[in-house]
Order: C-alpha cells, then sequence, then structure tokens
C-alpha cells in the first residue's frame, strides 16, 4: 500500500526526441492518495498504457520520476516495486491448477507452506473459486481465467498498487457487470490503491473515486466521476464523457457575452479567458425545446428508453438534446435554449467561464 | 435446417485417385511379394505368413533394427533441447531476425544425397577439412572408413547439422507466439529464468515441438540418402540402419518376398509408434 507520485514524467519511444510530438507521454504530474481506487481514463493511443508500464516498471520514462511512498522507483524492475498488474487478456500458467497459479507469486516470494495456503484459500473465496482450485486452470473460462489474474495480483498483501489494463475487454458483456462489481468490492475490503485503465467511460467512472482523463499523451483533467461529467475542464473530456457527449459549439465572444449564430447565449459566469478557437460547450441533458431561442430543424429522434435523444441542426451545425417529455417530430423547427448554470465557453479547448 | 449430400464424396474423389496410384497401388504390391515366394519367371508361389516370421526372427533385422533406434534415439536427444535452446537464444525482434532465420533455413534446402557427398569430403583424412584438421592439426586418428565410431560419429554430427533447424524453426515459431504480457506478467509474479520456461515458454511450445519430434522421428527412422552416401553402411554392417538394409535385401539380394515383408514390418513400427507418441502428448488437450 502506498502513495503513488508522478514527477514531471516524460516519455518517448525515439532514441531522440525533438518536438513535443515525439513523446507518448508529455509532462505529467500526478498525486494518488494511499488506498485509492483511480482510473486512467482516454481513447486508444493517449499514452494510458505508456503511463500504466511506467508505473509498474515494464517501461522506464525517458525523462521524470515514479514515487512510491516519496521513494524513487524510477529505475527498478517491476519484480522490485512490489506491484501487480491485470493484463488485457487474462494470462494464467497453462499446465498449473487454479491453486498453484494463486500460490505462484507467493511461492517465488519464498512465503511459508502454511501462509500460503491460508491466503490463496481466503483470496480464492473472495473471487469465488473455491470450487475450481483443483482445476487446470486453462479449463476455465475467460471470465474465471481473468479472475485467477486478479487473484495473483491479490494474494500478495504486500503489494503497493494493482493495476488493471483494460481487464474486462475479452469478457462478455453480462459478466463485465458481475466482474466490476466483484472489483469494487474487493476494493472496499482490501484497501490496496488500485488504478484503472481502460477506454470505455462507464468502467471507468462505475469503479474510481478519481479519473484521470487522457488524451494524446497529456492529462486533460483529474476528478471525481461527478466533476467530470458536470464541469469539464476541456472539451475533449465533455465530448468523450456523457452519451452523447458535450455539445461543442463555435461562437463569437464580443463585449464579454457569447454570440452563437446571432444569439446571445448566457453562461454560468464571466468569461476569463480568450482563445484563437471559442466554443460554447453544454451537456445535451441541459438542451431545452422552447418557445423561443435559437432555431433549429429536428433532424433525427431515438428513443432510448428512459428519455429521448434528439439532434436538431442550427445552421452548420448538429445540437444534441436529451428529452424526458414528449418528443418533437422530424422535420419540426423549434428553438433551442441552453441553461445557462450549464453553459460555458471553452477558449482553445481549455474552459474559459468562472461559475457565477 | 441443413440439407445433408452425399456431393462432397466427389471432391475427395481426384486425391482418391491421385493417393491410389502413388501410394496405395505400390503398398499393395508390396503387400502382395510379401505373402509369396517367386523363383523368377515371373512365377509366384503362396508362402503366407513365412516371411513375416523370418524377418521377426531374424538376428540381422535386429541388428540393423537396433542401430536404428540408436540413431534415432541419441539425434532426438541432441536435436529437440538443442533446437530449443538455439530458439531460445535467437531474437525475438529487430534486423537480426530475417539472418538467423535465413541462416537456420540454409542446411534444410540442401538436397539430402548432396549433404553426404558434402560430409564425405568434409571428413576425408587427407583432404576434407574437418579429416585433415582432426588427423594431422590434432593428431587425432579419425577415419570413419576404418573406425565405426568415427562413422557413428559423423552420422550423427551430420544429421544434427542438417536437422536441428527444423526444431528451432518450429520452437522459435511457438516462442514468438507467447503475447508479451505472459513475460512481463511472470516478472511482477517473481519468477525466475527457469520458472518462464518451465510454465510459460514449454507449454506453449508443447504443440509445436510434439510436430518437431514426430517429424524428427519419422524422417530419422526412414533415413536412407545421407548415410548411404556418406559411409555406404560401413566399416562393415556397424552404420547398416534399417532402411540401408532394407534396400541391400530389395535390390542388392533381390529378395522381394523378405524384402517386402521387412517394409511392411517396418511401416508398422513407424506408424505405430507416431500414433502412440501423438495420443500420448494430445490426450489431456480435449
Amino acid at each position: 500500500m502506498s502513495r503513488i507520485a508522478l514527477r514531471k514524467l516524460r516519455h518517448s519511444y525515439m532514441k531522440a526526441p525533438s518536438s513535443p510530438e515525439d513523446y507518448a507521454l508529455k509532462e505529467i504530474d500526478l498525486e494518488w492518495a494511499d488506498g485509492g481506487a483511480y482510473a486512467l481514463l482516454g481513447p486508444s493511443g493517449c499514452g494510458k498504457s505508456t503511463l500504466l508500464n511506467i508505473i509498474s516498471g515494464l517501461l522506464v520514462p525517458s525523462e521524470g520520476q515514479v514515487l512510491f511512498n516519496d521513494e524513487d522507483v524510477t529505475s527498478l524492475p517491476p519484480d522490485k516495486r512490489n506491484i501487480a498488474q491485470v493484463f488485457q487478456f487474462p494470462v494464467i500458467y497453462d499446465t498449473m491448477s487454479v491453486y498453484d497459479n494463486l500460490a505462484f507469486p507467493l511461492r517465488n516470494r519464498g512465503v511459508a507452506h502454511d501462509a500460503v495456503d491460508t491466503r490463496v484459500r481466503e483470496i480464492a473465496e473472495m473471487l469465488e473459486l473455491g470450487d475450481w482450485l483443483k482445476v487446470r486452470a486453462s479449463n476455465l473460462a475467460p471470465d474465471n481465467k481473468q479472475k485467477i489474474s486478479m487473484g495473483r495480483g491479490l494474494v500478495r498483501d504486500d503489494v503497493n498498487v494493482i493495476m488493471f489494463d483494460k481487464p474486462l475487454t475479452v469478457i462478455d458483456p453480462e459478466l463485465k457487470w458481475k466482474l466490476r462489481s466483484k472489483l469494487k468490492e474487493l476494493h472496499q475490503r482490501i484497501a490496496v490503491t488500485m488504478i484503472y485503465v481502460t477506454h470505455d467511460q462507464t468502467e471507468a467512472l462505475t469503479f474510481a473515486d478519481q479519473v484521470v482523463v487522457m488524451q494524446d499523451g497529456v492529462v486533460v483533467q483529474i476528478g471525481t466521476p461527478v466533476e467530470l461529467f458536470e464541469r469539464p475542464q476541456h472539451t475533449f473530456v465533455g465530448h468523450f464523457i456523457g452519451s452523447p457527449g458535450m455539445n461543442i459549439l463555435p461562437c463569437e465572444v464580443s463585449g464579454g457575452r457569447a454570440v452563437f449564430r446571432g444569439h446571445p447565449v448566457a453562461l454560468e459566469g464571466p468569461i476569463t479567458g480568450s482563445g484563437a478557437r471559442m466554443e460554447i460547450g453544454v451537456r445535451p441533458e441541459f438542451v431545452k425545446i422552447e418557445s423561443e431561442g435559437i432555431p433549429a430543424v429536428i433532424e433525427r429522434v431515438a428513443d432510448i428508453g428512459r428519455h429521448t435523444v434528439v439532434e436538431a441542426r442550427a445552421g452548420d451545425e448538429t445540437v444534441n438534446a436529451i428529452i424526458s417529455s414528449e418528443p418533437p417530430q422530424v422535420g419540426e423547427e423549434v428553438h433551442l435554449g441552453f441553461e445557462p448554470a450549464q453553459t460555458r465557453v471553452y477558449a482553445d479547448g481549455w474552459i474559459a467561464t468562472e461559475k457565477g | 435446417m441443413k440439407t445433408e449430400t452425399q456431393r462432397g464424396w466427389l471432391f475427395v474423389l481426384p486425391v482418391l485417385a491421385l493417393v491410389a496410384f502413388n501410394a496405395l497401388v505400390p503398398l499393395m504390391t508390396v503387400v502382395n511379394y510379401s505373402v509369396q515366394e517367386t523363383f523368377g519367371n515371373n512365377q509366384f508361389f503362396w508362402h503366407g505368413l513365412g516371411w513375416f516370421s523370418d524377418i521377426l526372427r531374424s538376428e540381422r533385422f535386429h541388428a540393423a533394427l537396433g542401430r536404428q533406434l540408436f540413431f534415432t534415439a541419441t539425434i532426438l536427444a541432441i536435436e529437440v533441447p538443442l533446437g530449443v535452446a538455439i530458439a531460445l537464444a535467437m531474437p525475438r525482434k529487430g534486423i537480426w531476425v530475417p539472418v538467423c532465420l535465413v541462416l537456420m533455413a540454409l542446411p534444410l534446402l540442401i538436397p539430402w544425397n548432396v549433404v553426404g557427398a558434402m560430409w564425405n569430403i568434409f571428413t576425408l583424412p587427407d583432404i576434407g577439412l574437418l579429416g585433415y584438421t582432426l588427423n594431422t592439426t590434432l593428431g587425432i586418428n579419425y577415419n570413419m572408413t576404418q573406425s565405426p565410431v568415427a562413422a557413428w560419429a559423423t552420422i550423427i554430427v551430420m544429421d544434427v547439422w542438417h536437422w536441428t533447424s527444423l526444431v528451432v524453426l518450429l520452437a522459435y515459431a511457438g516462442l514468438i507466439s507467447i503475447p508479451e504480457a505472459y513475460y512481463q506478467a511472470a516478472k511482477i509474479d517473481g519468477a525466475s529464468n527457469w520458472s518462464v520456461f518451465r510454465y510459460i515458454q514449454l507449454p506453449k511450445m508443447k504443440r509445436v515441438l510434439t510436430i518437431a519430434v514426430l517429424l524428427r522421428f519419422m524422417d530419422s527412422f526412414n533415413i536412407y540418402t545421407e548415410p548411404f552416401v556418406l559411409t555406404g553402411g560401413g566399416p562393415g554392417n556397424s552404420t547398416t540402419l534399417l532402411s540401408i538394409d532394407l534396400v541391400k535385401v530389395a535390390l542388392g539380394q533381390f529378395d522381394l518376398g523378405p524384402a517386402a515383408a521387412m517394409s511392411l514390418i517396418y511401416f508398422a513400427i513407424t506408424l505405430a509408434v507416431s500414433w502412440l507418441f501423438y495420443t500420448l502428448m494430445t490426450k489431456d488437450e480435449s
């Protein structure tokens, strides 16, 4: 168990990186508390797996430091860091039984026979693998194999951190949900720091206390799921999280007011920044159909159960709205209004309004 | 619902015809010979299983079979571990991969009789590089036309040189198919190099190694050209392997009946061992 800190971390896969584009990770500073559940969220290729491998020690960063409890472990190999990692595909030792698989990390570290036995049985019970202990690991279904992978991390009671690298990729949808809640439950039972890497927002938001959103090797926002949803610091976060994502609409700023297609738009507070690219960001949940406002034409209506997703076109821009009342018809001309407290301006992608 | 038809058989017919002419017909001719006696003039007389019981009791056959088994066991015991060791030592990525692969494949591309001729010249005591070096430079008396030990050493080294590559290539194919995550997980689990080999690499190579052993068993058990060109079975009978003996009986002495019975027994042994080995190796997979 430990506190993890990343200091001015940069990494490039090239031998002589010259421009910032050559870096897979561009300067990352992070501080993670002991025993927390964290998620690294971002699209494929954003650098989250690179970051994970740096923390686990499979990769040595080009620059910067990795600290576990203030101790510099940057150049230590994985087995010296006392970490555990669960990979995308279940890694099991085919020829061993489930029991031997779980005991393997402990036996390699010279733990006494009795202690191994107690611990393995305890963890197997937690993972509901108790009935399978004698079975050859290769005969298990993928979800149980992935449980073994997790179990090999959990049996070691001295691990600093357990890392999950998109662990549910090969699991069937209905079992994904089960395994996810199992993981959450395990975290509550054994308070070890867990880092969960995924490109699936649902997995990240349900698992983590705090989510780190990454894009192109940069951390764009760190926050609780609620913060990420309610007040994205970057248009990327707004767009990436939520279904559908935040509406990002180009606007003009004049005299401290945002104007979208000739209509002034009320914001959460004063505009604090400026940039070459100014945009309004508002989540579909906070777009309303009103009697007056921005004129738009309804292009598509999709009933997704509890509410309706409406796609409206205002000039060249498409605006999504989530409507719980009676939805309009396709082709209908309507007026859109944005809820001021949830409407913000972004300058060059970064938030540029203050809460009023 | 799928409708079942018998049309599939039609597609198999051409292959069946081909196999019939190049395998079944010749094999049945051999079966035919094995139960008959002939005194020439293309006249044949029924001999029952006489040839089979003769061959099975023949000391000459026992000796040749013993030499054959010793040869196969020795080259398997050398080539399989050596092949795996070389495969483990080969680079997994980078520019040296193709270089190593081509170097490994080279011996496999050389025709068998050329291999025999090459080694024959290579080991000549007066002009061969190896023969001359051993005899003149190092002062070791090495002449495979005189010493059975030298002859045996030469055919074994030759086979190792010629065929270890096959094991290497198959084992290497097995090794590179192991995802990187397995090695990373093993590192994190604190596994030693031996554990990585024993619990990851060896199990993942099991399938290809089964095939490698099977191929090497069948090829080495039926080997003819290379030792024939190299030693001709000598000195004396010391390197007369089963196939060499068989050719002597069939074409040298022209004893068609005994030769046919001998080939069938030979074939049965090869088949039985291959089947047994494969069944044992794959039994816990289903």
